[in-house]
């Protein structure tokens, strides 16, 4: 189950627990579109996405804009490394506009 | 000083080499009024003669140059039409030119003629006489708007439109991103998605990614196209160059040679702006899209619309190209070389050849195979040598046979007759010296063609046959050999008049019996004319006979045929004057001879049972032709050791030169053979059946025949016989 959800204070909190890529992309849209209610807050941790290509990287763009057609709110946390870094390569990170909290942990990369 | 008088030297070459061009260039404007790139060769000829005479002081040829010069400006402008009348008057321009240019390397401070002061008023104002007003109209220059700019500055705009497939097609467009910056540095990068669906729509297998990056690097064009080498089939991709680029594109353009025109897409390419791809792609475009105009799209726009080239770049190179097509226009010959140098190069080339041989020889001798291998290489070179050093002397006839366009014309004009000169074969090449030796006997026959030949358009449509007569110059290559004709469609040679004339002029009696071809043969006689009246275009001093012994001082030859109220075909063979001949070498009482390899037909056994021989009559039955033969051992050697002969298996080798064929039987044949020609020297002048020789690898001497004095020996001799045996 690459996807765990809870509803907590109004907030449902997806936990995307796989790679987002190519090979997951079609699943992970699937699962990921019946959250996209309006008038709820969506809140995706990525902290385990330990992979993430330019189709994963359309999920994320396909939900930001979800979230302005159906008026819900978005919020991406817990970015993971790989996540942070292909939002920096893309210069994608204001578009989010979710803080970006860097760990210490993470190589230099 | 001695500076100034090589400048002048070179100057008068120069326009003597540009007023043939502006001659030419009006002779064809008067078929195609509208060629513009002719009309600007004939107003560059003005105009470069006026800026040089201007440089030595000549203002009299500035000051008439510029006259006309004025004149092809509006022509060329579009403001005068290009007429026959305008076209006579610039041909007399270019005539007075040529006096005026004459009188100025003369005496340059001596007072101009009043003759020729004369024609240069007349001329000017036959030139500028009805457009006063429009001399003074001046144009202006065009210039170009260059539009500013929108490339952020010093760095790459790469725009990449990922394609719907893109992924399926296991591309994945973050690694190309991340390979790119490895090149430089990623200033800006604006991810969009602008086409993503909502909903259900959305196919996260197909890519809707787009992105714009501005970016810093060094890197050229190519290196930054082969990032997204893969990903071509797949993306849009389209690289502007930054601004710091533009100028250095422009500085490479005009760094670029001027040898020769390229088109637009391989300029760019050369400097860099552009890839192979983009061009193949803009190219692609302008084909798919022919069809919606009548005329293509430039190129040049079609890449600026695909934004993968900035406009002033396209500006620059067209500039360039324009540039550079009008220097090559100008340009017909590259480099004066002195013909001397050539000549020491061919010698030269010729001794390497020799030593060539020699070497190779020694290969043989020793069977030193290694060494074999390099020899024949080398020896590939030394050939390839030959034939370019050989080909520098070459040049085509063409040049030689346009001159006559104007003879034809002005002559045609000048006898009230109708005639048109068609060319065949100018680009037929031959040595640099045979073509200027040939040019007076050339005018020669084709002026008499004109004044006798060509009947009066009444004259000629008294007897059925169109007003407009035609004179052919053909040339071709014949077994080493070049073939000139002169055909012409006028009234022909009326024997019998010829035949009077040449028996009351004592050059045949009564009594001899002549073929038709040996009447026509007399013309070329010294002191026999069939001219009438004498006209001032014969007046050269130059007769029939002194044309034929110019072509025959040529090694060449000429014949004639004629059909009385047919016309006349003159036919000129000469020999392409090779230094350096591929010879075929041939043994014969233990001395080798050369035989110019391009007239060997086949080599045969000389076998008495297959072949009829007729030794009495020298001829043998060559499946079914008879073939004159010449026994060379006997004909050079008198016949010593005919023993040894009989025992020896021999060959008959078949050569042939124009119509004839004749045998020589050999001893010995030994195959092909570079040559080197060496004349012989006075002493051996008399020779018969020599042409020269050959330094042989071995230090030999090898004779080089003459295969057609030959040929007439061995006909001649079997005539001998068979008239001797019918006697």
């Amino acid at each position: 189950m690459p996807i765990q959800s809870l509803v907590k204070e109004g907030v449902t909190e997806v936990t995307i627990e796989d790679e987002m890529t190519i090979y997951t992309a079609l699943e992970q849209k699937n699962e990921l579109s019946p959250y996209c209610q309006p008038d709820v807050h969506l809140q995706i941790n990525l902290s385990k996405v330990s992979d993430i290509d330019s189709a994963g990287l359309q999920i994320l763009l396909f939900l930001k804009q979800e979230s302005s057609t159906l008026n819900f709110k978005l919020s991406l946390i817990e970015h993971s490394q790989a996540v942070v870094e292909v939002l920096e390569l893309l210069n994608l990170g204001s578009h989010f506009g979710d803080p970006i909290v860097i760990s210490a942990d993470w190589g230099k990369s | 000083m001695s500076d100034m008088d090589a400048a002048l030297e070179t100057f008068a070459q120069e326009a003597e080499e540009l007023l043939l061009d502006m001659e030419n260039s009006l002779l064809i404007l008067e078929d195609t009024p509208d060629d513009s790139e002719t009309i600007n060769s004939v107003f560059r000829a003005m105009h470069t003669i006026k800026g040089s005479s201007g440089l030595f002081g000549f203002n009299i040829i500035v000051a008439f140059t510029h006259e006309a010069e004025t004149v092809l400006d509006q022509v060329r402008n579009g403001e005068r039409h290009i007429n026959n009348e305008l076209i006579s008057a610039l041909l007399d321009c270019k005539d007075h030119t040529i006096k005026l240019l004459e009188h100025c390397f003369n005496d340059n401070s001596a007072e101009l003629p009043a003759e020729l002061q004369a024609i240069s008023l007349k001329l000017i104002s036959q030139l500028t006489g009805k457009t006063e007003q429009q001399l003074t109209a001046n144009h202006d220059d065009l210039h170009i708007e260059k539009e500013s700019s929108e490339i952020s500055a010093d760095n790459w705009l790469i725009s990449l439109e990922f394609k719907t497939d893109a992924f399926r097609n296991g591309m994945d467009p973050l690694s190309f991103i991340r390979y790119l910056k490895t090149l430089g540095d990623i200033e800006q990068i604006i991810s969009t998605a602008t086409d993503l669906p909502s909903g259900e729509a959305m196919d996260p297998e197909s890519c809707y990614l787009q992105f714009k990056i501005v970016f810093k690097s060094d890197a050229s064009k190519q290196m930054i196209e082969d990032v997204f080498e893969f990903a071509a089939d797949d993306c849009d991709i389209k690289i502007l160059p930054p601004n710091s680029k533009v100028e250095h594109y422009t500085e490479l353009l005009e760094d670029l040679p001027e040898d020769n025109v390229e088109r637009l897409g391989d300029i760019l390419i050369k400097i860099g702006a552009l890839t192979v791809n983009d061009v193949k792609k803009a190219i692609k475009n302008q084909t798919e899209h022919k069809n919606d105009d009548d005329k293509p799209k430039p190129l040049g726009e079609i890449l600026i619309e695909q934004k993968v080239v900035s406009p002033e770049i396209v500006d620059e190179a067209l500039k360039k190209q324009q540039q550079t097509k009008q220097k090559v226009a100008s340009e017909s010959t590259y480099i004066r070389v002195d013909s001397n140098k050539l000549g020491q190069l061919i010698n030269l080339v010729g001794e390497l050849v020799i030593s060539g041989a020699a070497m190779n020889l020694m290969v043989e001798r020793h069977g030193l195979s290694d060494v074999e291998e390099v020899a024949v290489s080398m020896n590939t070179l030394v050939s390839d040598i030959r034939d370019t050093a050989l080909e520098l002397r070459m040049v085509p006839i063409g040049e030689t046979f346009s001159r006559f366009k104007r003879v034809v014309r002005d002559v045609s004009k000048e006898l009230n007759k109708n005639i048109a000169l068609s060319i065949t074969g100018g680009e037929t090449e031959l040595d640099k010296t045979v073509v200027e030796k040939i040019n007076d006997p050339l005018t020669h026959l084709i002026r008499n063609s004109l004044d006798h030949g060509i009947e009066s358009p009444e004259e000629r449509l008294a007897v059925g046959k169109e007003a407009q007569g035609n004179i052919q110059l053909n040339a071709y290559h014949d077994s080493g050999h070049i073939v000139i004709q002169i055909v012409d469609d006028g009234g022909g040679l009326n024997s019998e008049k010829i035949l009077a004339k040449a028996i009351a002029n004592g050059l045949v009696s009564e009594e001899d019996t002549l073929s038709q071809q040996e009447i026509f043969n007399l013309i070329f006689e010294a002191g026999l004319s069939t001219k009438q009246q004498a006209s001032s275009l014969s007046g050269r001093g130059v007769g029939m006979d002194v044309v034929k012994r110019n072509i025959e001082a040529l090694r060449g030859s000429v014949s004639i045929s004629s059909q009385e109220g047919l016309g006349t075909t003159i036919t000129i063979q000469l020999p392409l004057t090779l230094a350096i001949i591929d010879g075929f070498m041939v043994e014969t009482e233990q001395e080798r001879y050369i035989i110019p390899l391009s007239m060997v037909d086949e080599c045969v056994e000389m076998n008495s049972k297959e072949w009829e021989i007729d030794s009495q009559q020298h001829y043998v039955n060559l499946r079914g032709e008879v073939l004159p033969y010449l026994h060379l051992g006997e004909y050079f050697h008198n016949g010593r050791g005919q023993a040894v002969k009989s025992t020896n298996r021999e060959s008959l080798v078949v050569v042939s030169f124009g119509q004839s064929k004749v045998g020589f039987v050999v001893d010995n044949l030994h195959g092909e053979h570079q040559t080197v020609i060496k004349p012989l020297g006075k002493v051996f002048e008399s020779l018969k059946g020599i042409t020269g020789a050959t330094v042989l690898g071995d230090g030999n001497v090898a004779l080089i025949l003459d295969v057609q004095g030959l040929m007439q020996v061995a006909i001649k001799d079997r005539d001998s016989h068979s008239t001797l045996l019918t006697a």
